[in-house]
């Protein structure tokens, strides 16, 4: 997910092509993320001045849904499920060997910057748990030396 | 002649390599100069196999699985292009234990055609139902819909013929067709697993509710942690529209339909339907009080039929076959077939479609395996995590709707996950508790505050804290969060704590602990 830097005309840009979507707060957000990485306090004011909401009604999407961030996440976003399936076969403990290897905690990104950890529940691969996945790409019984390795150094392919 | 080969494209087994192996066959038959023709398709639903690689012989279709990118050279030594043994050999899909007793209606052609390919989606029975529907009208398409006896398989089980008479009865300029592809459920992957294998059959089901309820256009609003079923259902849409299979004439019919993909944000409670609405008019996904209903006032206030995908892809079935063949599978007042997806510690995982009225024992043991770690099962989650735990002296249940109510317990959106003897059920409760505080929408005080009060009482109760004392208060605000929550979230979260309860209480007394202890 490669962002770039906070670019006005082109975030209005974005939102100018969502505008006269029906319900279009969710598509521009979506969008507006891909673009930058994150949701920036002026996106939220210009979002409101073009859909014609409040700040505080657009604030309030941004901070409902668990996908959009006000911040920059780190140069790779590894997400483990912490649903009951992946429970079933050692997602907790898989979590907590992750968290002690990374030396993070939940939602937070590792001292160089390179890796985002964030729970989510349910990526729709209980039939091949624990799982995860590493900037958008399914990882099935996922375990944490196949995990770290990955996020010490992003392999070109294979299977974490 | 060039050799044929079929790797799913399935995100199961793209999470297990699929892609790799893709890549390394590819790779090989280059080096080797053969010619081969390498076919993406959905998943058969045997995931302890994939990536599961079928060759087309003279034949037939015979399976390779598990295959990882290094069996590759050794593959093609063993001429499995010509159906060469091998030590990953499976035979003949067709003929395997785990696919012959199934009764695949609604996953009829996932994992044996070319998703995105109209002529393979016809040529295997696709189009028949829409061909029927235009046929019928609207008035013949409700009453077979109705007569066949499907109910929301999105988990309420409410009849899907009677909703869509209400928003065809409802007087309205616009209507709207919405498809439930919110599958938060952990144990649940159906949905996925059509929208990525046959995505065309979601969307035949849509047209056809179109022109059944009056509705002209439909959304589909997949959740966010579902990247490629994203990106296959977009990519459908735009060959059907290009087929007329959308658009202003439906098939060169009166009839006007077409739909959009709408991407969710990570929130579990947009499953929810009114919640689902207002993410789609975006914004907070918190839900509406019903009444009024969606069918009567539901996307930008007008009358919306919202169905599952499951109880969508149904439909051209329903009608291409006829409702009395529908109907004439299941038992009692749950009727046709259900794709039941076995997940968790459990032997054989994945997606098994039968009628309606096998036991939960038969599922867990003689389909599933039992577990996958080889010891005792203890428990088994149905319906994902608002899903009460079963003990195997449950296990002789009926796979119906009204059997699970009758237990305390409900089938849902057909999630089964296994656990073995090391799970600790006070933690699963506690759990439950933690998933509903971090996903309630907030509109609701049971919800909102309960589940907050349920985590820090389950926490005493761990501590070993005035137990009995706590088992009460959790008892009662069980019962507060069932009678008092305006929708299924706080509702029924009671159900896996109490059944963790009823069924495990000597989990509930054992020694003090800390959450820290197992993780």
């Amino acid at each position: 997910m490669p962002a770039t830097a906070w670019d006005e005309t082109r975030a209005q840009a974005i939102i100018d092509a969502h505008k006269a979507t029906d319900g279009a707060a969710l598509p521009v957000l979506h969008a507006l993320q891909a673009a930058f990485g994150f949701i920036a306090d002026r996106a939220i004011e210009m979002v409101a001045d073009t859909l014609n909401l409040s700040r505080a009604e657009v604030h309030g999407v941004v901070s409902f849904y668990h996908d959009f961030r006000r911040a920059p996440a780190g140069a790779h976003v590894l997400k483990l499920c912490r649903s009951e399936a992946c429970q079933a076969v050692g997602a907790d403990k898989l979590a907590a060997e992750v968290r002690g290897a990374l030396n993070v905690d939940w939602h937070e990104t590792t001292a160089d910057g390179r890796i985002t950890l964030e729970p989510v529940f349910c990526l729709g691969l209980c039939s091949c748990a624990p799982s995860a996945m590493f900037d958008g790409r399914p990882i099935g019984r996922a375990d944490a030396k196949g995990l770290t390795a990955l996020a010490q150094e992003k392999p070109m392919s294979g299977k974490a | 002649m060039s050799a044929r080969i079929f790797i799913p494209l399935d995100s199961a087994a793209v999470a297990l390599g699929a892609d790799d192996v893709a890549q390394a066959m590819a790779r090989e038959a280059l080096a080797r100069g053969i010619a081969l023709t390498i076919t993406r398709t959905g998943s058969h639903g045997m995931h302890w196999l994939e990536p599961l690689v079928e060759v087309e012989t003279p034949t037939g279709r015979t399976a390779y699985g598990p295959v990882k990118a290094a069996d590759v050279p050794g593959l093609f030594d063993a001429k499995f292009l010509g159906g060469g043994k091998h030590g990953l050999s499976v035979g003949r899909v067709d003929d395997h234990p785990f696919i012959k007793p199934q009764t695949r209606l609604t996953f009829a052609r996932c994992g044996r055609i070319d998703p995105l390919s109209i002529a393979d989606y016809r040529a295997a029975g696709g189009l028949k139902g829409l061909a029927q529907a235009l046929k019928l009208g609207p008035d013949a398409i409700l009453a077979a819909v109705t007569a066949s006896g499907l109910r929301g398989r999105g988990g309420a089980g409410f009849p899907t013929g009677i909703k869509w008479k209400t928003v065809k009865d409802a007087k309205a300029g616009q209507k709207y067709v919405v498809c439930n592809a919110d599958e938060g459920d952990s144990g649940t992957f159906s949905d996925r697993m059509i929208m990525e294998g046959d995505p065309l059959a979601v969307i035949e089901g849509m047209v056809i509710a179109g022109i059944a309820t009056g509705a002209t256009k439909g959304f589909i609003y997949i959740r966010s942690e579902y990247p490629i079923a994203v990106g296959i259902m977009t990519r459908a849409i735009q060959h059907a529209r290009e087929a007329r299979l959308l658009g202003a004439s439906v098939m060169d019919s009166p009839h006007a339909f077409d739909m959009e993909v709408r991407v969710g944000a990570g929130a579990y409670v947009c499953g929810e339907e009114t919640s689902l609405l207002e993410s789609l008019e975006g914004r907070r996904g918190q839900v509406r009080a019903k009444p009024p209903l969606p069918a009567h006032h539901g996307l930008f206030g007008k009358p919306t039929a919202v169905n599952n995908v499951i109880s969508l892809a149904s439909v051209p079935a329903i009608l291409a076959n006829g409702a009395d063949t529908y109907k004439s599978l299941g038992t009692g007042r749950s009727l046709g077939t259900i794709p039941i997806q076995l997940a968790g510690n459990v032997k054989h995982a994945g997606l098994y479609e039968a009628p309606f009225g096998m036991t939960l024992g038969q599922i867990v043991m003689d389909i599933g395996g039992g577990t996958a770690s080889g010891r005792p099962v203890r428990a088994v989650q149905v319906g994902g995590p608002l899903g009460a735990y079963f003990p195997p002296n449950l296990f002789d249940t009926p796979f119906d709707y009204e059997a699970f109510s009758a237990k305390d317990g409900l089938i849902g959106h057909a999630g089964v996950v296994v656990f073995d003897d090391t799970v600790d059920m006070l933690r699963q409760a506690r759990f439950a508790m933690e998933f509903c505080a971090i996903e309630s929408c907030g509109k609701c005080t049971p919800c909102r505050i309960g589940s907050v009060r349920g985590q820090e009482v389950i926490d005493r109760i761990l501590k070993g804290i005035e137990v009995d004392a706590q088992i009460a208060l959790l008892e009662d605000l069980c019962s507060t969060m069932k009678l008092g929550s305006l929708c299924a979230l706080g509702g029924f979260v009671p159900y896996p704590v109490l059944s963790a309860l009823t069924h495990f209480p000597e989990d509930f007394r054992a020694r003090p602990r800390s959450l820290a202890d197992v993780a």
